[in-house]
């Protein structure tokens, strides 16, 4: 899984994709897993990482996070294959 | 004294000047022209792409606040904030369901130096097309028949001297004419959804457009009042072009609005003439409409009258206006960079 | 080092339209506490979901309500509308302010006499009153609000029975221009039904006729309609005062105010747009002053106002149970308030807030109960800030109405808590148990065992 190389997200939670012309914003836990895709981290690293930060369970996570990918992949900010 | 003008801050919204546009820019165009003062102007918006947030030789900074559905507190706060960092000294509202509000808040807004020139919240509901037909009774105006319904099974019973086509209304926008049931319940579904019930089914007046802008002291005096005959409508029935006429008939029937219902503030009364020459009255905006600017045109400037007006000035009837003179509406394609787009939109700002 | 708070990660495309209704709509203050009492705690002690009434919002609301109407208005007097919501505890807080008992079936009624209301201070509405209400009615000298003919004759009848001189009014219904007309109630003033009744009480010679009652809706968002009303019960005792030189006693305006709520449909928050107490009591006590009363005989105005009354004092208390997104994309949350406990969410759109602290960030979300229904939808269209399984939130304005047509199904019904003017808790009714509904059953013997 990675996110398109074009894509950044701004301080402000601001994405735009150069490819389509569409804008999206972002809360910052979204931003922060954008972020950590970006940087080639795995699922279970990012996880890791968010359960370290916020105080959330396995189960809770995994489903949203589930969830966001979906997302990202049904708006084209996800590399296919 | 003259080159040295007061200047006044001045939050305007409306900004929306698109193919159905919202009079904000119009009204800061005007105000820009204003001879008794200068302007800084705060753009109101409500959606990031308003074009009026683009336009920075006429509008010097702009905020997003919250829609009028969001509660009159909501947009206290907002405009508590906004006052904080601009120190406002007028505010004109432009758009009909942002009035509710505003007129509930002219008291609060008042303690804060902030001033407004508006209906009173009375004069405000009774012009409301839910009541049209009262109000029409009320000061001896013509208006079509129409009828406020509540739900769609009201609509087959229809009071049957309704001769189609009929024109279907939402309570604060949005506007169709229908030439059967199937369309009215079409309709009836469309603008519920959007606007909320009740709408209206007015009956279609044939014949020619025509509509009064002007300006009311809340003493029953008319400031101003300019008559326009609509030259080229758009699909969405907004004027493109119009021209300043000078018909006695539709001057005396705003004085006789104005001085029976002491009207406060900005308003258009859209007419029809049929084609017996007799004028019905459709709706009144209880605002300024989007070709305001032809009053600077003719040399009535009515949003500068009306922030002198809001400032408790003693402003003078205008004494005349030129006729025949032109408005010709154009769209214009900006060019903005999305760091402008992106600040809107994510700061509410810009 | 302590976790930050989660919120589940979120992305919006951004979609520029000019204004709808749906845009920046959000209540910016999570409620944490009811009266002082954190509604995590109401929660933790009384399970969710859980209603929560308010006993000082209870006692604000009632005397502004009276205030609106007595510096207006000399004789006053509120009569508690029982079906609005008949927990004994809550009858007793109004009949404590002063306020009378308005009741619609012997079951209400029976209520208030246990509650201790002086007969002579209950008022018996309503299209159902049977033989044995009447007389029991009338022998404990109540206030009789006829209905229909039917009602007249059979107190008639009762009559030659009964060694007793019963204080009847009628219910009348009117135009007031207010749609829908309330015309199943009573007896109709512009058809002349409504004299022609007056003057058959009058003509029996057997009953007091001291009252003319309206009830014109429900939700009234007109508060001119009351004007209108008033109008019309005052020309019909002062007709009786001049056929018959008899004095009309009082005016019962009836109810119908409307409470903070926001009917669905509505574009502009109910908060702001409903007409207030005062709006209320300017129509109808000026209808009254300015009609031709002699200053002597002022009718007593009696209201009957339960919604606006006790709406605001309410809270339903609830769980997140789980978050979905349906199969069109949509964000779905499933939360343990159903329909059958929250009524009111059928023609409201209430308002509804997290119990703890959330962010900016908003979904548009549809809100669904617990129950194994379709119709089983609390709002349709909301937008919520993003809350997580497990986490808390507050129903508002859920007083009226929904602690007496709630309904046992499915799972059982909670508790409901009052918190007193010292913000301290009590159960005033406890929640439902299996007891509860089974000890009203008898299964036959022969399906007793089964075997499978």
């Amino acid at each position: 899984m990675k996110m398109k190389s074009n894509i950044a997200v701004s301080d402000s939670g601001f994405i735009f994709n150069p490819d389509t012309g569409e804008s999206f914003t972002v809360n910052p836990i979204g931003g922060l897993i954008i972020n950590q895709l970006k940087e080639g981290r795995e699922t279970q690293e990012i996880s890791r990482l968010i359960r370290d930060k916020y105080n959330v369970q396995f189960a809770t996570f995994e489903k949203d996070f589930d969830d966001f990918i979906g997302l990202l992949r049904n708006y084209s900010l996800i590399e296919n294959g | 004294m003259a080159d040295h003008k007061r200047k006044l801050t001045i939050a305007v919204s409306g900004l929306n000047a698109i193919d159905s546009p919202g009079p904000g820019v119009a009204v800061i165009r005007a105000l820009r022209e204003a001879e008794s003062f200068d302007v800084r102007i705060i753009g109101l918006a409500y959606e990031s792409l308003e074009p009026g947030i683009f336009m920075h030789d006429l509008v010097d900074r702009t905020y997003q606040i919250p829609y009028p559905s969001a509660g009159i507190d909501a947009v206290f706060e907002r405009i508590d904030y906004i006052h904080s960092r601009e120190k406002l000294d007028v505010i004109i509202p432009n758009f009909d369901a942002e009035l509710y509000p505003f007129i509930r808040l002219e008291k609060r807004l008042k303690e804060m130096n902030i001033h407004m020139c508006l209906p009173t919240m009375e004069q405000f509901e009774e012009r409301h097309k839910v009541n049209l037909n009262e109000f029409g009774t009320r000061y001896n105006l013509k208006v079509p028949k129409s009828t406020v319904v509540h739900e769609l099974s009201s609509v087959y019973s229809l009071p049957s001297e309704f001769k189609y086509p009929v024109v279907v209304k939402g309570k604060y926008y949005d506007a169709s004419i229908c030439y059967n049931m199937e369309q009215i319940k079409t309709q009836f579904n469309k603008i519920t959804a959007k606007w909320g019930l009740p709408i209206i089914i007015q009956e279609f007046v044939h014949g020619s457009e025509f509509n009064v802008t002007g300006l009311g002291d809340g003493k029953g005096n008319t400031i101003s009042a300019i008559p326009m005959r609509k030259q080229y409508i758009t699909e969405k029935g907004k004027a493109w072009g119009g021209i300043s006429i000078s018909d006695k008939r539709m001057l005396e029937l705003t004085h006789s609005f104005i001085s029976q219902t002491k009207w406060k503030g900005g308003f258009e009364l859209e007419l029809m003439k049929d084609k017996n020459g007799e004028f019905y009255l459709l709706e009144i905006n209880p605002r300024m409409p989007a070709w305001i600017y032809l009053s600077v045109g003719v040399g009535q400037n009515i949003p500068e009258a009306l922030v002198r007006l809001a400032l408790g000035e003693d402003v003078k009837p205008f004494a005349e206006y030129r006729v025949g003179k032109m408005f010709v509406r154009f769209a214009w394609d900006m060019i903005v960079d999305m760091e402008e787009f992106q600040t809107i939109s994510t700061m509410g700002e810009l | 080092m302590e976790k930050l708070r989660y919120e589940r990660p979120l992305i919006k495309r951004l979609e520029s339209e000019m204004p709808n209704k749906f845009g920046m709509k959000i209540d910016h203050f999570p409620k944490t506490h009811i009266d002082g009492v954190p509604v995590k705690q109401l929660i933790e002690d009384y399970g969710s979901p859980v209603f929560v009434l308010s006993e000082a919002g209870i006692r604000n609301t009632y005397k502004k309500a009276k205030k609106a109407f007595t510096t207006r208005y000399p004789k006053v007097q509120f009569a508690w509308s029982y079906k609005t919501n008949y927990l004994d505890s809550v009858c007793n807080i109004f009949h404590q302010e002063g306020s009378w008992a308005e009741v619609v079936s012997g079951f209400e009624y029976d209520k208030a006499l246990k509650n201790g209301v002086n007969p002579k201070k209950i008022i018996f509405n309503g299209p159902d009153k049977t033989e044995n209400d009447l007389t029991k009615a009338i022998i404990n000298d109540s206030l009789i609000h006829i209905d229909h003919l039917d009602e007249l004759y059979t107190i008639v009848e009762l009559l030659e029975t009964l060694n007793k001189r019963p204080r009847v009014a009628i219910r009348v219904n009117m135009d007031t221009g207010v749609y829908p007309m309330w015309d199943r109630f009573g007896f109709n003033y512009e058809n002349g039904q409504a004299w022609d009744a007056l003057n058959k009480i009058m003509a029996s010679g057997k009953m007091d006729l001291v009252g003319l009652h309206c009830h014109i809706g429900t939700f009234m968002l007109s508060a001119k309609a009351y004007g209108v009303a008033a109008r019309k019960l005052t020309d019909l005792a002062l007709g009786i005062k001049r056929k018959f030189s008899h004095n009309i006693k009082y005016i019962d305006m009836g109810g119908g105010f409307a409470s903070k709520n926001t009917l669905k449909g509505a574009y502009l928050p109910g908060y702001d747009t409903n007409p207030t107490f005062d709006d209320y009591a300017e129509e109808i006590s000026s209808a009254l002053l300015n009609a031709e009363y002699p200053p002597d005989s002022l009718p007593l105005l009696i209201l009957e106002t339960g919604r606006a009354l006790i709406d605001e004092a309410g809270f339903l208390l609830g769980t997140v149970i789980s978050n979905k997104r349906s199969a069109t994309g949509k964000r779905t949350t499933i939360i343990d308030i159903g329909v059958n406990i929250l009524f009111t969410s059928f023609w409201y759109d209430h308002k509804i807030t997290p119990a703890q602290e959330f962010t900016q960030f908003t979904e548009e979300t549809t809100l669904y109960g617990p129950l194994c229904m379709n119709i089983d939808v609390i709002r349709e269209n909301a937008t919520m800030p993003l809350l997580n399984k497990g986490d808390y939130f507050v129903i508002h304005n859920v007083g009226a109405y929904n602690m007496t047509q709630w309904m046992q199904f499915i799972n059982l019904r909670p508790k409901v808590v009052l918190i007193d003017t010292n913000d301290k808790p009590h159960i005033i009714r406890e929640g439902e148990t299996m007891d509860t509904l089974n000890h009203l059953e008898i299964t036959p013997e022969h399906l007793k065992k089964f075997e499978l």
